[in-house]
């Protein structure tokens, strides 16, 4: 597509057009049908496994049985000679390749990650060999034939274990994943911690969830030339996926063609490739035919990513009235042996006070290697904030004796407090919690549920409430490599019909409909004319997909403003053609209107036609064709917020939960297609009540997931899963259109209503510890007053003792500023010269250079990285460094850095502002 | 592994071939026949998404072997709508109601509600409701579902709750 400045724009903050002045509003806001059905209705649907190619192979795993030790010998003989088998392969046959396995923020791994096993295994489930042959059946038998011997370990699996037992990794001095925030309480906060008329420690245990999407992962890899590789593959955007792998294989990116037109459901497991499908890419170009890797549900269940383990616990210091007045949070999260990425999800600590009026916060926060499969996102990663502030803060109202919607009320953020930031820096411009939540209880008469809850009580029924407030940061862009704008390219074509080719990519999002409802809605014409396609890397521009909440907003935006350049268009033309003002111009249901004269009117076929084939027509300078593009921008960062309320019944004699009534009450801003936000929010919400009341991922003592099957691994079903109403306020965000993200919503707030509710129901029995999942024996422990678990549950107390009691836990590298070994002899300091340092974030690895002069104990120089380079000034005594950078970018903080120099090496750390402190090494460059 | 000759109506065709004793319905049709509306799931019976019908009742293509299914009639998600493309009512009323998104799981939906509705007497909601407890879809939170439910179950065209303001 020819792309003239005319046609093109990219800037942000370029506020569209005016609206075509016909069908305004005609499709957008519209329940209309969904393009993709008709296909998926009648098994016309293409998923990964329904691809099949000529000389097409299958794939089978060879998988870890233990959880941790040395793999002593591998023996292939047995299986070799099974007919049909074509190549058996370990990492010895792929390490050639040198690949890394990187993050989603496309960095290599903290930890050393290889596709196959190498030499040691760290999980139980972990892909030791990779046997191709004719069948799957076939490779299955002959992977279970493959002889391993293992000289075995003790495993680490909870985040309790990996707190004291050996490091998972050979070589690392602990399991700290990744870490962030203060090992102490500061001492201000302390004391208003300890002075509050009221301080409440509440403690949030998640278990480990199996994002289950219906699809499982698969791919089917085909080595089309000595650089090509196309990729059918189950993911979350093409586009990431081709960049992956491009880097990771260091092949060109224009190489790869990644096809993923159909995918069943990815809630953060399929972001990217992993060890599997990585393996099968690799297999593909040793073995030189294509092969097909479809994971069976027991693998999916035992090896795929996992998401959610984590601990918390919220310290709130409140006044009589209720009032917030500071608060600490620490938390620690599962990342298994091999993470998508390293994680200590910094998120939980920058949201969890956002929407509401808290002076102060301070954290703690890190992530755990286990021996258990490796962390991947799931829906709202960082639900946790709104699960332990929301649950915390019914909580305290009962201790205090307030009204849990009244405690909510004196300390949401409502629309004329703003703008303001929160305690942790976030600019808050248009959040609507507290809106959100007064039209809630528009909808829901909370007294009459109290005298029906009264009088439930008398006859032994036992009704809760539970309300939750959150808003949710969605469309970010730009403060991630990865998480960039959104690409529309549109036309008419010359038949007048519209296709568009976008960047977005759905896994059941349905973004070929809202997409092709904007484009109808904005160019005036039918919805059944405008075709959409998205789901191939060789089709559109760059996105990240579906994560984070953002396709609706972002591109939404791109397909609003490349629509309006579009019509303009259109109208410049028409109004060319038909001797009329542009001004005059109308387009309606695929006709061109001019004001006033009726009998002008011409279809917009036969303006396109013109537009393409009669360029002798066309007005001066005027580019032929009718196709625009535009890829958006948008604001940093779009909130959405929501209330929600839930009713629950406990039956005391059983500890069933069942859901009564649940009304969702959200601001969304602009809603394209309501059933689409919907359905998005719904699928959000059955997710959260499998995450307080059926599934999880358990592990024995040696590491051994206890749910192999959906017999074990409960989702919802129709039966679990209630009616929901729903209540939209939309107030349109300062995006192109005003949409706000929807995808994730519901998973963060229905924990915490409905674990409220719970919580609310059985007052009368005592505080419900939140130890997810509440099953009918913990809530029945409730009741009796007594643990009826099998295993109690004694660590609660350990844990924050541990986690209050003073004194770091881990040491900075003894060789960091301050503990620098000061005996070392002068000639080994010297700090003059280059450096090449790695600062290490959570975000994975930072490579820069640094270059220090000294003249005495001032200090000059500069640190450069690919963002550029940065000078600094600052002290140096002995080997001693010190010295702070102000960065604007993502956000303002100062990096104060105090670094030690021992010969050729230099390590210390870099203190990030709110963000805590992170290594840093180096060697004299 | 030694292989069986067997022969199927599939959609109102005649397929005949020969499989492994090992070979489960499901397979047999995405693989041998190429029906692949029919999906898998779980392979292990819990998630419905490979239901087809056998004879005219809803079965579970991953329990059921193919060599079990010799002679038999059977249908999959393919054979549903007429041949000029008219949507079969439980596809319509899916479509119409929202009750699928990534549609992986809606194949097997669309066969259970079928085989219910083929049956002389029309099904109750609770009927369906609870044939379809048997089916796990990820995405939806049901919701579109269980509206389509309704509208099959209630002798008059239910009116579309797509779940309005309250
Ligand atoms: S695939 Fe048959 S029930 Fe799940
Ligand atoms: S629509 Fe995705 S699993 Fe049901």
């Amino acid at each position: 597509m020819s792309a003239p400045d005319s046609t093109t724009g990219t800037q942000a903050g370029h506020q569209p057009a005016a609206r075509p002045r016909s069908g305004s509003g005609r499709y957008i806001g519209q329940r209309v049908p969904r393009k993709e059905d008709s296909r998926l209705l009648t098994g016309r649907g293409q998923f990964v496994d329904d691809i099949t190619l000529p000389g097409m192979l299958h794939v089978a795993f060879a998988r870890s049985p233990i959880a941790r030790g040395r793999i002593v010998s591998i023996d292939t003989d047995v299986a070799r000679d099974i007919a049909g088998v074509h190549a058996i392969y370990t990492q010895q046959d792929l390490a050639p390749f040198n690949v890394d396995l990187l993050s989603f923020y496309l960095v290599p791994p903290e930890v050393e990650t290889t596709p196959l096993a190498n030499g040691r295994v760290a999980y139980v489930g972990e892909p030791i060999a990779l046997v191709i042959a004719d069948s799957r059946p076939v490779a299955e038998d002959a992977a279970s034939l493959i002889e391993v011997v293992f000289a075995e370990e003790d495993p680490v699996v909870t985040i309790d274990d990996a707190r004291r037992g050996m490091p998972v990794h050979p070589g690392a001095e602990d399991n700290i994943a990744a870490q962030m925030g203060e090992e102490e309480i500061d001492e201000d906060l302390q004391a208003q911690l300890d002075g509050a008329p009221h301080l409440i420690t509440h403690r949030v245990v998640h278990q480990r969830i199996s994002q289950s999407p219906m699809e499982t992962r698969g791919v089917v890899a085909t080595r089309d030339g000595a650089e090509e590789l196309t990729l059918y593959i189950t993911c979350q955007s093409p586009h990431l996926v081709a960049r992956w792998v491009s880097l990771a294989l260091g092949l060109p990116q224009t190489a790869i063609r990644v096809i993923a037109k159909d995918v069943g459901g990815g809630f953060g497991l399929k972001n990217h490739p992993w060890m599997e499908e990585t393996a099968v890419i690799l297999a593909a170009q040793l073995f030189n035919r294509p092969l097909k890797w479809i994971e069976d549900r027991y693998e999916n269940l035992i090896a795929a990513n996992q998401a959610r383990e984590q601990e918390m616990v919220l310290q709130i210091a409140l006044d009589d009235e209720g009032k917030l007045i500071a608060s600490h949070g620490d938390y620690s999260v599962n990342n298994g042996a091999y993470p998508q990425l390293s994680e200590c999800n910094i998120a939980v600590h920058m949201f969890v006070w956002a929407a509401y009026k808290m002076p102060r916060y301070g954290f703690l926060t890190r992530g755990w290697y286990t021996n258990t499969v490796g962390y991947a996102a799931y829906r709202g990663p960082w639900a946790m904030e709104s699960l332990i502030r929301e649950t915390a803060l019914d909580v305290a109202a009962r201790r205090i004796g307030i009204d849990p919607i009244e405690l909510r009320r004196r300390n949401l953020v409502t629309l004329q407090d703003q703008p303001t930031t929160s305690c942790m820096d976030i600019p808050l411009e248009d959040i609507t919690p507290a809106e959100c939540l007064e039209k809630l209880l528009q909808a829901f008469d909370v007294s009459a549920f109290r005298k029906e809850q009264e009088a439930g009580r008398l006859q032994g029924r036992h009704l809760g409430l539970g309300i939750a407030t959150y808003v949710e940061p969605t469309g970010a862009a730009g403060a991630i490599t990865t998480m960039t704008g959104e690409l529309a390219q549109v036309r008419i074509e010359p038949t007048g019909k519209v296709t568009a080719t976008m960047s977005t990519h759905s896994q059941g999002h349905g973004t070929a409909t809202t997409m092709a409802q904007i484009f109808a809605d904005r160019l005036g014409v039918a919805y059944e004319d405008v075709t959409v396609f998205e789901g191939d890397s060789s089709r559109g521009g760059f996105s990240p997909g579906a994560a984070g909440s953002r396709q609706g907003v972002i591109a939404g935006g791109a397909a609003i403003m490349a629509a309006d350049l579009l019509a303009t268009r259109v109208r410049q033309l028409a109004a060319h053609l038909l001797e009329a003002e542009v001004d005059a111009i109308t387009v309606d249901d695929g006709m061109v209107h001019v004001e006033g004269a009726p009998d002008k009117s011409r279809s917009l076929a036969e303006i396109a036609s013109t537009a393409y084939g009669e360029p002798d027509r066309l007005p001066p300078g005027f580019e032929a064709g009718l196709e625009a593009q535009y890829r958006y921008q948008p604001p940093p960062m779009t909130f959405s917020s929501a209330a929600n309320a839930c009713v629950v019944e406990v039956d005391i004699d059983t500890g069933f939960v069942k859901i009564l009534r649940w009304i969702s009450s959200e601001d969304c801003g602009t809603a394209i297609n309501p059933s689409v936000v919907e359905g998005q929010i719904a699928g959000g919400l059955a997710q959260a009540i499998g995450m307080v009341l059926l599934e999880e991922v358990r592990f024995d003592a040696r590491g051994n997931p206890l749910a192999a099957t959906y017999k074990d691994y409960h989702l919802p079903a129709i039966s679990d899963v209630p009616d929901f109403e729903f209540v939209h306020a939309s107030t349109p965000s300062q995006s192109v259109g005003g949409m706000r993200g929807v995808g994730e919503g519901g998973a963060i707030i229905g924990a915490p209503a409905l674990v409220n509710a719970i919580a609310d129901a059985l007052a009368p029995f005592g505080e419900v510890p939140v130890d997810l999942p509440l099953t009918p024996t913990k809530i029945l422990g409730v009741i009796e007053g007594r643990d009826l678990r099998s295993k109690p549950d004694s660590d609660q107390h350990q844990f924050i003792a541990e986690h209050t009691a003073a004194g770091p836990q881990v040491e900075v590298p003894a060789t960091a500023a301050g503990t620098a070994d000061q005996t070392a002899a002068p000639a080994d300091i010297r700090v003059d010269g280059d450096w090449n340092m790695v600062l290490s974030t959570p975000m994975g690895p930072q490579e820069m250079t640094g270059h220090f002069e000294t003249d005495g104990q001032a200090l000059s120089g500069y640190l450069s990285s690919p963002e550029g380079q940065m000078e600094f000034t600052g002290t140096v005594e002995g080997g001693n460094l010190k010295f702070d950078l102000k960065v604007q970018k993502p956000m303002k903080i100062t990096l104060k850095y105090t670094l030690a120099v021992n010969g050729d090496k230099i390590a210390g750390k870099c203190k990030m502002g709110i963000f805590g402190s992170a290594k840093v090494s180096g060697t004299r460059a | 592994m030694s292989k069986h000759t067997i022969e199927m109506t599939i959609n109102g065709r005649r397929h005949t071939a020969d499989v492994e004793s090992r070979v489960s319905l499901s397979d047999f049709l995405r693989e041998d026949a190429g029906y692949t509306g029919v999906h898998i799931g779980c392979d292990h019976g819990v998630c419905g998404a490979c239901t087809v019908m056998v004879n005219g009742e809803a079965v579970r293509g991953c329990l059921m072997l193919a060599v079990q299914a010799d002679g038999a009639r059977v249908t999959t998600v393919e054979g549903l709508a007429a041949p000029d493309g008219t949507l079969h009512p439980v596809q319509a009323a899916l479509r119409d109601e929202h009750g699928l998104q990534c549609g992986f799981c809606t194949p097997g939906i669309v066969m259970t509600m079928a085989a219910l509705s083929a049956r002389e007497k029309r099904p109750t909601e609770e009927q369906l409701l609870n044939a379809l407890s048997g089916h796990l879809c990820r995405c939806t939170g049901y919701q579109g579902i269980r509206r389509a439910a309704r509208k099959l179950a209630s002798p008059e065209p239910a009116e579309s709750t797509g779940g309005d303001s309250v």
